[in-house]
């Protein structure tokens, strides 16, 4: 049961071959065995999930009025701590928030709610999810199971390993520039991003709020049209949040490769991508073209600057979201302190950690009076130019592939004390959310010390279920999404 | 453009974040290599580009979303102030502000 996708699951509980108490048992039992080396969890609240699954199983055998039965009724999910739950604290890997728990569910949450899943726990993440490695939360670095000296990637680590290691089916995670997709690739599962707006931010703690969107992380292309399905939808409550009919994300699965124009951004396969990521994904696009795709080379060429627009958008609109971190109505607050000034300057020291502590500079830096032009603006302006590029390059082709990171996972601390070394590595995942745009990450290959490669497939707007028909399909010809972890035997 | 140690404890205050004298040098250091990174942007031509603030108005007509200016929400002020570090008689107290 724990390496079987969503929809064999689902499968099986309706057979009646397990129970959700059963399957969500074997989850909890799974992290329990493994939490303490890989720490991918923060919090785990066995007497709930329980609860949850018992709900879910009567729903399964038509008693009380639980409400209608769907595929993920009775699937337990772990979600990013960066969601707020009602019935488990919420600490988005902070110490600020080390002791908070949340008075309203997150949208995505009431969502999977609603649909019957069972919260399985709140996953580890990057602080306030400013990380590419996971490295950065207060409840200590996450490991890769692939390699445990190794980093998961960030800043949904914690749910890509959990789904990686087999000690959750399926996890929610949040994307702002490759925070879904960058972990997946490093650990070796699925993640998609979408295009802005269709997941409500309604109870995701804010991070940069024209970037910010959830998103799901699971074994299997198929298995994230599922998770879409029950994700996505219209929340009045994120003024950002679009009204569409609904759709299915699993409605493209069976598409025709034949014809399909796939573009191959020349900056994406420039000299710093280390030769195992490049000859995976090059080889993942020959599959491509031999069932009938056509590939073209295209060019991003502002994409050269979207790391650096990014460090002035994302800490811009950081330093103003978490203004809200001030030990007054929620979340840590000093013990010691002189006056007003002085316990705001006293909680924030002590309750953000240092690179969040950066970024709230950074961002205070380029808003202030006098640089707001030369940083603010000017990002602003060079982020339209990127969406432009995006925008030329889907009048030619209908999906673009390439590497979702330059390198597999690397080793924690390799990068801690270099900022601008970390930054980097989610050059080739930031464009898409500045443009707005959606992307995911599907295992394509490994590297020659046995490290997972992800292949990113990015789309025009709106264009996730042609990106999940194409991942599927190539999932339906290879095992790399199969392959589970050495470190962490089933 | 390189900060001073003095500039970034101007930029600490605006933030309200204290900022030790051990630790002035180092977070210095580590700003001025990431402004290096974002000073990139200065190199390029963006004259008659229109600052693009809302992700999908590049291609999309998407306006702001309005709603009626009612009240909604039910009072849940107990339930919010659980989580807050010291309140009373349904207030939020904080250190004396004015004498």
């Amino acid at each position: 049961m724990l390496n079987s996708t969503l929809s064999e699951l689902s499968a099986a509980l309706r057979a009646k071959q397990v129970s959700s108490v059963e399957l969500t048992r074997q989850f909890l039992d799974r992290i329990g065995a493994l939490n303490g080396k890989l720490n991918a969890f923060i919090t785990v609240d066995e007497a709930h999930s329980l609860a949850q699954a018992r709900v879910a199983d009567q729903r399964r055998a038509g008693k009380g009025n639980a409400g209608a039965v769907g595929p993920l009724t009775g699937i337990p999910i772990a979600h990013k701590d960066i969601f707020c739950t009602r019935g488990l604290r919420t600490t988005c890997g902070s110490r600020m928030l080390a002791g908070y728990t949340s008075p309203y569910d997150a949208h995505v949450i009431e969502r999977f709610d609603a649909a019957g899943a069972v919260q399985l726990g709140k996953t580890n993440m990057d602080e306030f999810a400013m990380g590419s490695s996971s490295e950065t939360s207060y409840f200590g670095p996450v490991r890769n199971p692939w390699d445990a000296a190794r980093v998961p990637g960030g800043s949904s680590g914690g749910s890509a390993v959990a789904v990686a290691a087999r000690m959750a089916p399926a996890a929610t995670g949040t994307d702002t520039g490759g925070s879904i997709r960058q972990p997946a690739a490093l650990t070796g599962v699925c993640g998609m991003k979408p295009t802005y707006g269709l997941v409500s931010r309604y109870g995701m703690i804010a991070f940069a709020s024209s970037l910010d969107q959830g998103g799901p992380l699971a074994k299997s292309a198929a298995d994230l049209a599922l998770l879409m399905n029950a994700m996505a939808g219209f929340d009045a409550r994120d003024s950002t949040s679009l009204e569409r009919p609904a759709e299915d994300y699993g409605r493209s699965l069976a598409m025709d490769m034949k014809g399909l124009r796939i573009g191959l951004p020349r900056e994406f396969f420039g000299d710093g991508l280390e030769p195992g990521v490049r000859k995976a994904v090059e080889e993942a696009v020959r599959w491509f073209e031999g069932q009938g795709a056509k590939t073209l080379e295209i060019t991003l060429p502002n994409c050269a600057l979207a790391v650096p627009v990014y460090y002035v958008i994302a800490p811009a609109e950081a330093s103003s979201n978490l203004s809200r971190f001030d030990g007054v109505r929620y979340g840590h607050r000093a013990s010691d302190y002189a006056d007003l000034n002085d316990m705001y300057r006293r909680t924030r020291a002590e309750g953000f950690g240092t690179e969040v502590k950066r970024r709230i500079l950074i961002g205070t830096y380029v808003l202030s009076h006098g640089y707001y032009d030369a940083y603010y603006l000017k990002a602003q302006k060079v982020r339209r130019l990127i969406a432009r590029d995006f925008a030329e390059a889907y009048a030619r082709c209908d999906l673009i592939m390439g590497p979702t990171s330059p390198s597999t996972a690397f080793v924690l601390g390799a990068k801690s004390e270099d900022p601008v070394q970390m930054y980097l590595n989610d050059i080739f995942t930031i464009p898409a959310p500045l443009a707005g745009l959606p992307g995911l990450s599907i295992p394509c290959g490994f590297d020659d010390q046995g490290l997972p490669v992800g292949l990113q497939i990015m789309g025009n707007y709106f264009a996730e279920a042609q990106m999940l028909g194409a991942a599927h399909r190539f999932q339906q010809a290879t095992d790399w999404h199969q392959r589970a972890p050495r470190e962490t035997p089933l | 453009m390189s900060l001073t140690s003095d500039q970034l404890q101007r930029i600490a205050f605006l933030a309200r974040i204290e900022v030790g004298p051990a630790e002035l040098r180092g977070v210095t250091e580590r700003l001025n290599e990431v402004l290096g990174l974002i000073d990139q942007l200065q190199a390029q031509d963006t004259q008659a580009i229109e600052p693009m603030s809302h992700p999908l108005d590049a291609q999309l007509s998407i306006r702001q979303r309005l709603r009626p200016d009612a009240v909604t929400e039910v009072d849940r002020r107990d339930d919010y102030q659980k989580a807050a570090p010291v309140v009373e008689g349904g207030l939020y107290l904080v250190p004396k502000v004015i004498e």
